[in-house]
């Protein structure tokens, strides 16, 4: 029963979404605003039923009802509950209802919250979302239909694969989509003020906290999946470059140069044409990364089943959005007034320097990501492109970047001088150039890269303070005062910042000295490690829910503290998969990872590394994401377009 | 002139949808070899374990059996890996080739998670995986008795690309004589 209902519900959140997008445009064109609140009623009601339907798939889960094909083929009873829930989303057809279902949310979230917009923009923005739902329910029905029936129902389902079945699947893909899908906001705002042909800090200021809404889940997204492939894969490593890896990436990228270029165009009313291109790019990489994913285009250990006509009808749903307001953007763009000018040494020019250097690593990405599908189509060879491309060509991008987000917020808007931006930044430089120094005392020449990490998350996390530090300082006559009305966007920037700099701690802390051993061990064996004695205490075979594993204690010591940990190999009888189990102690120092790996006659091998710092890569990650969620709930932010604060903005005051 | 430039974009975008349609084609997993049919080319790669013999083309002929190219950057090959030792202890011959690695990281690789290979080399520049059209790891090829490439398969060998597709190959090729 539950099927045939969410299938309803589903075909008639694809009528709904014709009606959004149809009556909206319409209404906003001839000015009707009847159209347009029929408009708004349909996105609502939409998102109703694509809820009932999403509820459906998942009850039909839980309940272990294996009459519906896809239930039949991800769950089984064996599997626990909140794994049953999670495998909702766990396959091709079930992602791409929690897909629409977030773009639904978000449509309606414009239609709820937008009452203080413009009626004809809200109605365009809306309409152009009507539209991208519209295409994705027709990609869901036709040819992924995630309530399919099978007859005869099977007893008992088969198994979701066994490296899915973690916590991470119930946070990871819910969270990821929430920022991926949530930059379509952006690009139906883009599109909107294109066929307008109206572009304003209105405009501007309505964006930003929709920009920052899709940034913060997408942030927090990719920092839960590179944890997980930590933990879950066994094998110690936290970023792969991998062509699904790499797709969110390059989202974020250019999502976080929108960032920017929205906060100039709210401010000072220029990079207007450069931040709509922004907005149309960056959803349309999100695409991009459905597509990578779904039409088996490159090899990757993320990718569905593969089917080539799913791969051509989202390449057609590309093709129309991307393509489509690309083309709007070609024609009508050069007409949008382009705004205030400013000095190449300013706030505005720091952050298109900052919009440069993003986009051009998103490049570097995309081609690194892409080019085994050109080059052999040019001229039918084969290559390769693994982590020695990134390490070369990333890298040298991506630091004079971390140097600039220091001086940015140092600089003043319009124009600024040199000299007065250097000594602006000089508490930073020196704390950086006194860790840079202390680097090179301890690990000398050899240490110069990660001395130079080290200055760089210094420079990072000391900028980032005293972006805090020169307001209260201007204000230390008031320090109280000042403190307390500190504007959370402020607050929310410096941890943003602040966040970078432990994630390049974190990075360089790991790369630098990651040291690990591999050993033969028999129960009662040890060995040292990392100053360690390591004990093989126990080897024994349990009995999970729904797999068998060997599990193997170790005993970690060192003085008089100990701590023991546990890794396991476990066998999926039903999936005939086998998944490691990797046994972690978490300091803030370092981790200990341990790994079990075959069995054999002279006895179990061990995998051993110790990572220091590591975890600061996803403390760091996450912090970003507290940036920005902070900055989300400024007070001017949730007020949109109808309050316009003068000068409490986060514009820095000299420190003199 | 400034026209232009903001077409620039529509015009990229046009060009790489199409290279994406015409990838679509290209399907990674299921492309045949141009090798399909010929003799593997002549290689000969320096060892990966220490004090090894190493790998080249003559090891190969005599009886049906596969070619693996394995990393230790590979994250494919890792899932991959227990399949290839279930088929080692089945009595599969599988020879592998460590592709654009260091001989120290591909030894630690097969001391860490097991060493399926009868014989395996290091093909650090990568050169031997080009002559075979190798387009990323892991990949494998089903080499027949005379020495000759019969079957390409890309990405990771799943249990049921195994019963489906390699081993009916493998046995047909073994019935040849």
């Amino acid at each position: 029963m539950a099927a045939e209902v969410g299938q309803f519900a589903l075909i008639l959140a694809l009528l709904l979404a014709l009606v959004q997008s149809v009556a909206p445009l319409w209404g906003a064109h001839r000015g009707d605003s009847l159209l347009m609140a029929l408009g708004r009623q349909a996105s609502m009601l939409q998102a109703g039923f694509v809820v009932l339907a999403f509820g459906c798939l998942a009850y039909a889960f839980v309940t272990c009802d294996f009459s519906v094909a896809l239930v039949a083929q991800h769950a089984n009873t064996a599997q626990p509950t909140p794994y049953r829930f999670a495998a909702t989303w766990g396959s091709h057809e079930g992602s791409m209802l929690l897909w629409v279902l977030i773009l639904a949310l978000y449509g309606a979230g414009v239609a709820v919250f937008g009452g203080t917009l413009r009626e004809t923009l809200q109605a365009r923005v809306l309409g152009v979302q009507g539209l991208i739902a519209a295409s994705f329910h027709g990609f869901l029905i036709f040819t992924s239909n995630p309530f399919l029936r099978l007859d005869p129902a099977p007893f008992e389902g088969a198994e979701l694969n066994p490296l899915l079945q973690d916590p991470g699947l119930v946070l990871h893909p819910p969270v990821l989509y929430a920022g991926y899908v949530g930059f379509s906001v952006a690009f139906s705002f883009a599109v909107a003020a294109l066929i307008e042909g109206r572009v304003d800090a209105a405009w501007a200021r309505w964006v930003r906290p929709w920009v920052l809404g899709a940034w913060v889940p997408l942030t927090v997204g990719i920092t839960l999946g590179s944890a997980w492939a930590y933990y879950e894969l066994g094998w110690g490593g936290w970023w792969f470059w991998d062509p699904v890896e790499n797709a969110s990436l390059m989202p974020w990228l250019l999502g976080t140069a929108l960032l920017h270029s929205a906060l100039v165009l709210e401010r000072r009313g220029a990079l207007v044409s450069w931040t709509i291109l922004l907005a149309i790019l960056t959803f349309s990489l999100s695409l991009v990364g459905t597509f990578l994913v779904r039409s088996g285009i490159l090899t990757s250990v993320h990718a569905f089943a593969v089917d080539p006509k799913r791969g051509v009808y989202v390449l057609g749903i590309i093709a129309l959005t991307t393509g489509l307001s690309l083309a709007l953007y070609a024609w009508r763009a050069p007409a949008i007034r382009s705004g205030a000018l400013f000095q190449p040494v300013s706030r505005e020019g720091g952050i298109t320097l900052n919009n440069l250097f993003l986009a051009v690593l998103c490049a570097t990405v995309f081609v690194g990501t892409f080019s085994p599908v050109f080059i052999e189509m040019l001229n039918g060879d084969k290559i390769s492109v693994g982590p020695p491309y990134y390490a070369l060509v990333f890298a040298p991008l991506a630091i004079p970047l971390l140097l600039l987000v220091v001086i940015g917020p140092g600089l003043n808007w319009k124009r600024d001088d040199l000299r007065a931006v250097a000594l602006r930044v000089r508490v930073p430089a020196m704390v950086a150039l006194a860790a840079l120094v202390l680097g090179l005392l301890f690990g000398g020449w050899k240490g110069v890269v990660t001395a130079g990490g080290l200055g760089l998350s210094a420079w990072l996390l000391a900028g980032a303070l005293a972006i805090l530090g020169r307001r209260w300082w201007a204000g230390r006559a008031y320090l109280g005062r000042s403190i307390r009305t500190t504007p959370r966007s402020l607050i929310g920037l410096t941890l943003a910042h602040a966040g970078l700099g432990l994630l390049t701690l974190g990075i360089t802390g790991v790369t630098a000295w990651e040291s690990d051993k591999v050993i033969s061990m028999r129960v009662g064996d040890s060995t040292t490690f990392a100053g360690r004695t390591v004990t093989l205490t126990a080897l024994e075979t349990v009995q999970g829910p729904n797999y068998e594993a060997r599990q193997a204690r170790l005993l970690i010591k060192r003085g008089s503290g100990s701590f023991t940990l546990k890794s396991e190999r476990r066998f999926y009888p039903s999936a005939q998969s086998q998944t490691t189990e990797a046994g972690i102690r978490v300091t803030p120092l370092g981790n200990f990872y341990i790994s079990a790996g075959e069995e054999s006659a002279t006895g179990l091998v061990v995998r051993m590394w110790k990572h220091p710092l590591i975890v600061w890569i996803w403390i760091g990650g996450l912090t970003m994401g507290l940036g920005g969620a902070v900055s989300l709930s400024d007070r001017r932010l949730r007020l949109g377009a109808l309050v316009k604060t003068p000068a409490a903005g986060p514009q820095p005051v000299a420190a003199e | 002139m400034k026209r232009l430039l903001f077409l620039a974009p529509v015009l990229l975008c046009v060009a790489v949808l199409v290279g994406f349609f015409l990838g679509l084609g290209r399907d990674p997993t299921r492309l045949p070899s141009m090798m399909i049919g010929k003799a593997v080319p002549a290689f000969s790669l320096p060892p990966v374990r220490p004090g090894d013999q190493g790998f080249t083309h003559q090891d190969l002929g005599d009886e049906p059996m596969l070619v693996n190219f394995y990393a230790s950057w590979c994250a494919a090959c890792r899932i991959e890996h227990p399949m290839l030792m279930k088929l080692r202890r089945e009595g599969v011959v599988i020879h592998g080739v460590d592709w654009k690695d260091t001989p120290e990281l591909g030894f630690k690789w097969l001391t860490d998670w097991g060493d399926p290979y009868v014989r395996t080399g290091n093909d650090q520049s990568g050169r031997t995986g080009i002559d075979m059209g190798v387009s990323a790891v892991p990949e494998t090829f089903v080499i027949d008795k005379s020495g000759k490439v019969r079957y390409r398969h890309v990405g990771a060998i799943t249990p049921e690309d195994w019963d489906t597709r390699i081993k009916p190959l493998m046995d047909r090729l073994r019935a040849e004589s």
